[in-house]
């Protein structure tokens, strides 16, 4: 089974470059930062295609002992959830590194070595399919994370720094105890496939449901667990706001599509109404909290919460329709917010405020900065045409299969978000500037539009062709959905809520419809689902 | 008794160390101030020959002077241990004491001596010689405390420790004679025996256990006997300090542990009811109060008495469990403890302010600055203490966790790793003063680390150990479950 390491290069580049950067002189430390994020990058490409879409199963796995007293093992391996996710994290890091060229000047050696440090550790938790490997690269990014924001981040860092450090610590600790009753319960092993089959009683999935609901929800952040975030984004440096935004959040939902629905069914189905109250209301609190701030970056941050609202919301509708979006979701909410936090970067450079107030009016000086920020703006709001359309309707059609009031609940969140969005566009893009800020006011040079070229393009090619990804993950996420519901058709608790077969099929039909590019035959597949549930 | 001079090979390890520090103490008054570096030498030197010695004896299981000491693998761990950290605190002291201005070579001979007690206390397997032990490595680490003779704190710490540790021992002692009463023999198979054909519920019994656990919980730090320790941490020299957080908890747990495993173990679920009990209160206190110190030496006492309550764990675990993953838990830990305790307790004892030490935590303010290699070791340090993957912390509670849970104690791991959690806060708190802070004009001289080569080999050690058993701990894992084995 063992191939050409991939996975291994993919991590221990990064942490080979954290050394490296400390080794080559003081003025090539940017350089040699992002040569090894490139090299990162161009070593992950490839996976892409060589990735084979039909089928469920993990690829590209490697496997080795580790510590063989306890048979915890070096095992990863990417599915077609993972697999998206890795991706997306070596695309942004080159970009993390470019918009830090000048903005960071002091100790440029440890800042670089802490992004490549996030680097491999992200990606080892994405591709880790041990659960002590997982706990190890979960954990080790927590001090880099940490060093990040408290010493490079703004002035009340110190504070912001510590919750957010002690906020995910508390959180999986939990999570380690949890893993330690699955070993023994699970037949003395940590092979995340391996206990992903096993059966556990009811009981016991209750308490590690609310084990792993601690370490996730925290990192996601779910509705109560949130306020670490604002204050996280608002200290961090840009680079650290991005990735935290991009990749951090989503390891806590990938954890709940990992861990807790494959491996704790019945408990996940029994939370299931909680889990959909907490995504909702971090849904519509999020957007209502972005709609009164007069930071960007806070602004950008409560609008997270209420993206990563969606996530969770499509999680727990165990249909393909809404873990698919919320996978998708996933994906685009690291595009979008990523692109968003850089153009916060950005002005933040040129004026050194980050209030509304203070920057207004940037589309006569800067032209090519507003077109920007609009674009990012509008693949946010879920304009049809950009990404974030194609998750979050997946999401809204999965939750209309499960109810009705969810939906027309969870729709609020995005009129919201068009509100606090197109609102924020309207003052920051279209006002009147400052007079004595005019001269801070230049456009963007090449360094940062190559930062931000990239995710246009994603954003557009996903929202116009999103079928390459959800091919991928298809296979997966079925399998994750046959866990949970082993008996499809017959599952009550996804009956019971539909009072309108004949609506949700219009739906359906209508998000085929949005998606010209849906061959056939994902058009069944995205219709035999409901089909089948709606027999009895 | 018989006597054999077989015998005497068995305990070759105890003789060489007592004979060196013996030749210590007495070349110290002949020699000149400037070759006093050779006493230092020496005692490396023979304790590099001991650790070679003691490693060819862990396969072996023998017993000399009709079973007063044993020759086996579980004490060939705890001793390999004690040369390492004895040799460590040997090259830390050597810099150290030239910054203290303390020339004093009979150092060395009490460092001796006290590790020839260890070595003792390890390999007893009667109670009586583990209290001869437990004597031999106290006395001179009395003298230890005070070294700092112009400084009544040291002295009172030393009048203190000499205070405490007279009358634990006095109760240990109480604890043997009446368990002699109750069982006949000081011998711990013996006793074993004497104990299986008994009642449990015999007062005599009970009163014993529970006199024994008092006398080694002083030994141990674990709270509520644990009042000593952060004055004694604060007023002795630092490289006394880290002597005795790491090598006496050390070989009083290797005891302990011989005790209540070999000897005691038929009363396991009298005792371990004891431990839960300690360990509770030490988890919390120890992690509550390290919360609100200001010098870094206290806080760092607070630690180590809230480690001893994470290897007091592994004990309960035992206790419970019955098979030996308990036992080499408690040993990994504090196998693990040991690098990361000294590597914090040396950067402590270098750092020097206007040529005294600078103790406080105010005073790593902006270390990262003048120091980034000692702040990114201290990080390390902190990390691992604060048992974050991937280092040795974090192994070492991964497996007490463990034991715990097999032991069907899930709620004692999540209250351990709670507090796990806020002891996170009080080590990243010196992260942050090292990191995040900027040095205060009004702080007056900055402190600096004070570098040298004995100082920079004790750093190596101990970081070589927090990063590479963090990541790959598996020759210590399978040296602790080797030694458990031998243990009955």
């Amino acid at each position: 089974m063992t191939g050409f390491p991939w996975l291994t290069l993919l991590i221990f580049i990064p942490l080979a470059g954290a050394i490296a950067v400390f080794v080559v002189k003081e003025t090539s430390v940017r350089l040699t930062a992002l040569a090894v994020t490139v090299a990162d990058l161009l070593i992950s490409l490839p996976l892409w295609w060589l990735f084979d879409p039909s089928s469920g199963q993990m690829q590209f796995i490697e496997s080795a002992r580790w510590i063989p007293s306890l048979s915890i093992n070096y095992r990863l391996g990417l599915d077609g959830i993972s697999l998206p996710l890795v991706l997306m994290t070596t695309i942004l890091m080159p970009l993390c590194i470019l918009i830090s060229w000048h903005s960071i000047e002091t100790r440029i050696q440890s800042f670089m070595a802490m992004l490549l440090i996030m680097e491999g550790a992200m990606i080892g938790v994405f591709s880790a399919l041990d659960f002590v490997l997982f706990y190890v690269f979960w954990e080790a990014m927590l001090i880099p994370m940490y060093l990040l924001i408290g010493v490079w981040g703004g002035p009340n860092r110190l504070y912001a720094a510590i919750k957010f450090f002690l906020y995910t610590l508390a959180g999986s600790v939990l999570l380690l105890v949890a893993i330690l009753v699955l070993y023994f319960q699970g037949g003395h092993t940590f092979d995340i496939l391996q206990l992903s089959q096993g059966t556990y009683s009811k009981s016991l999935q209750f308490w590690l449901f609310l084990a792993f609901f601690a370490a996730f929800a925290v990192k996601v952040p779910m509705f109560p667990f949130h306020t670490w975030l604002p204050d996280a984004h608002v200290e961090a440096p840009t680079a650290g706001s991005v990735i935290l935004a991009s990749v951090l959040l989503k390891m806590g939902t990938y954890g709940f599509l990992r861990f807790s629905l494959p491996m704790l069914p019945d408990a996940s189905q029994a939370f299931t109404p909680l889990m959909v109250i907490l995504s909702i209301i971090a849904i519509i609190y999020g957007a209502y909290m972005a709609l009164a701030q007069a930071d960007l970056k806070k602004l950008i941050a409560y609008s997270s919460v209420s993206h990563m609202g969606f996530v969770t919301l499509g999680l727990f509708m165990f249909n393909i329709q809404g873990i698919e979006g919320a996978v998708m979701q996933m994906v685009n909410h690291g595009i979008t917010t990523g692109g968003l936090f850089l153009c916060v970067g950005l002005i933040y450079e040129r004026t050194h405020s980050r209030q509304i107030a203070d920057n207004i009016g940037l589309t006569k000086p800067m032209p090519r900065y507003a077109t920007f920020l609009v674009i990012f703006a509008l693949s946010s709001l879920g304009l049809p045409g950009t990404n974030s359309f194609v998750g979050e309707f997946m999401v809204l059609a999965g939750t209309f299969l499960w109810s009705k009031i969810a939906t027309a609940l969870a729709s609020l969140g995005i009129i919201l978000a068009a509100a606090y969005l197109l609102w924020m566009v309207q003052r920051v893009a279209f006002g009147v500037p400052n007079p004595h800020m005019l001269p801070k006011l230049r456009d963007l040079n090449l360094r940062e539009m190559v930062t931000l070229v990239p995710l246009v393009v994603l954003i557009f090619v996903i929202g116009l062709f999103p079928n390459p990804i959800l091919t991928r993950m298809h296979p997966s996420v079925e399998k994750v959905i046959a866990r949970v519901l082993p008996s499809t058709p017959e599952e009550p608790s996804a009956v019971s809520q539909l009072d309108s077969p004949a609506s949700s099929l219009a739906v359906i039909d209508s998000a085929t419809s949005f998606m010209p590019n849906r061959g056939t035959s994902d058009r069944s597949r995205l219709m035999s689902n409901p089909a089948e549930v709606h027999q009895p | 008794m018989t006597f054999s001079v077989g015998d005497l090979f068995l305990i070759l390890p105890e003789l060489l160390v007592i004979t060196a520090a013996c030749i210590v103490l007495v070349l110290d008054p002949v020699l000149r101030p400037s070759d006093k570096d050779g006493l230092v030498w020496l005692s490396l030197g023979t304790i590099a020959i001991c650790m070679g010695l003691t490693a060819s004896q862990m396969g072996a299981h023998a017993e000399a002077f009709s079973g007063l000491v044993i020759i086996d693998a579980y004490g060939a761990f705890w001793k390999l241990l004690l040369y390492f950290v004895t040799g460590l605190t040997i090259l830390l002291s050597h810099s150290y004491l030239k910054e203290e201005r303390l020339y004093l070579g009979e150092y060395y001979g009490f460092v001796l001596l006290a590790l020839s007690g260890m070595m003792v206390m390890v390999s007893a397997a009667d109670l009586l010689t583990i209290y001869l032990g437990t004597e031999l490595m106290s006395l001179p680490l009395y003298v230890m405390v005070g070294l700092k003779r112009s400084e009544p704190r040291s002295l009172e710490a030393s009048a203190k420790y000499f205070v405490l540790g007279a009358f634990s021992s006095g109760i240990l002692l109480y604890g043997i004679s009446l368990l002699y009463g109750a069982t006949g023999s000081t011998r711990l198979p013996a006793i074993a025996t004497a104990i299986a054909g008994q009642s449990l519920d015999d007062p005599l019994l009970l009163f014993a256990t529970i006199l024994l656990a008092v006398g080694f919980g002083f030994k141990l730090a674990v709270v509520p006997f644990h009042m000593w320790t952060p004055d004694v941490y604060q007023g002795a020299p630092t490289s006394v300090t880290a002597f005795m957080a790491v090598a006496s908890k050390a070989a009083s747990f290797g005891a302990f542990l011989r005790v209540f495993i070999e000897g005691l173990g038929g009363l396991k679920a009298n005792w371990s009811a004891i431990f839960l009990l300690l360990c509770l209160a030490t988890l919390v206190l120890g992690n509550v109060v390290a919360l609100v110190q200001t010098n870094i030496k206290r806080m760092l006492a607070y630690s180590s008495i809230a480690h001893a309550g994470y290897a007091l764990i592994g004990v309960v675990a035992a206790g419970r469990l019955g098979s030996s993953s308990g036992v080499a838990s408690v040993l990994l830990y504090l196998a693990l403890y040991t690098f990361m305790t000294f590597g914090a307790f040396a950067i402590v004892a270098m750092l020097r302010k206007d040529g005294i030490e600078g103790e406080e935590i105010e005073d790593f303010t902006g270390l990262s600055k003048r120091h980034p290699v000692a702040a990114l070791l201290m990080l390390l340090f902190m990390v691992s203490l604060a048992g974050i993957p991937p280092t040795a912390g974090f192994i070492g509670k991964f497996y007490v966790f463990m034991s715990a849970v097999e032991a069907g104690m899930t709620w004692l791991a999540v209250i351990a790793l709670v507090f796990a959690a806020v002891s996170a806060y009080f080590y990243l708190r010196l992260v942050m003063v090292m990191y995040m802070r900027e040095p205060d004009e009004a702080m007056g001289v900055a402190p600096r680390l004070v570098m040298s080569p004995t100082f920079s080999i004790v750093l190596a050690c101990a970081v070589a150990g927090v990063v590479i058993f963090g990541i790959y701990p598996n020759p210590l894992v399978n040296l602790a479950m080797q030694a458990v084995l031998t243990l009955r």
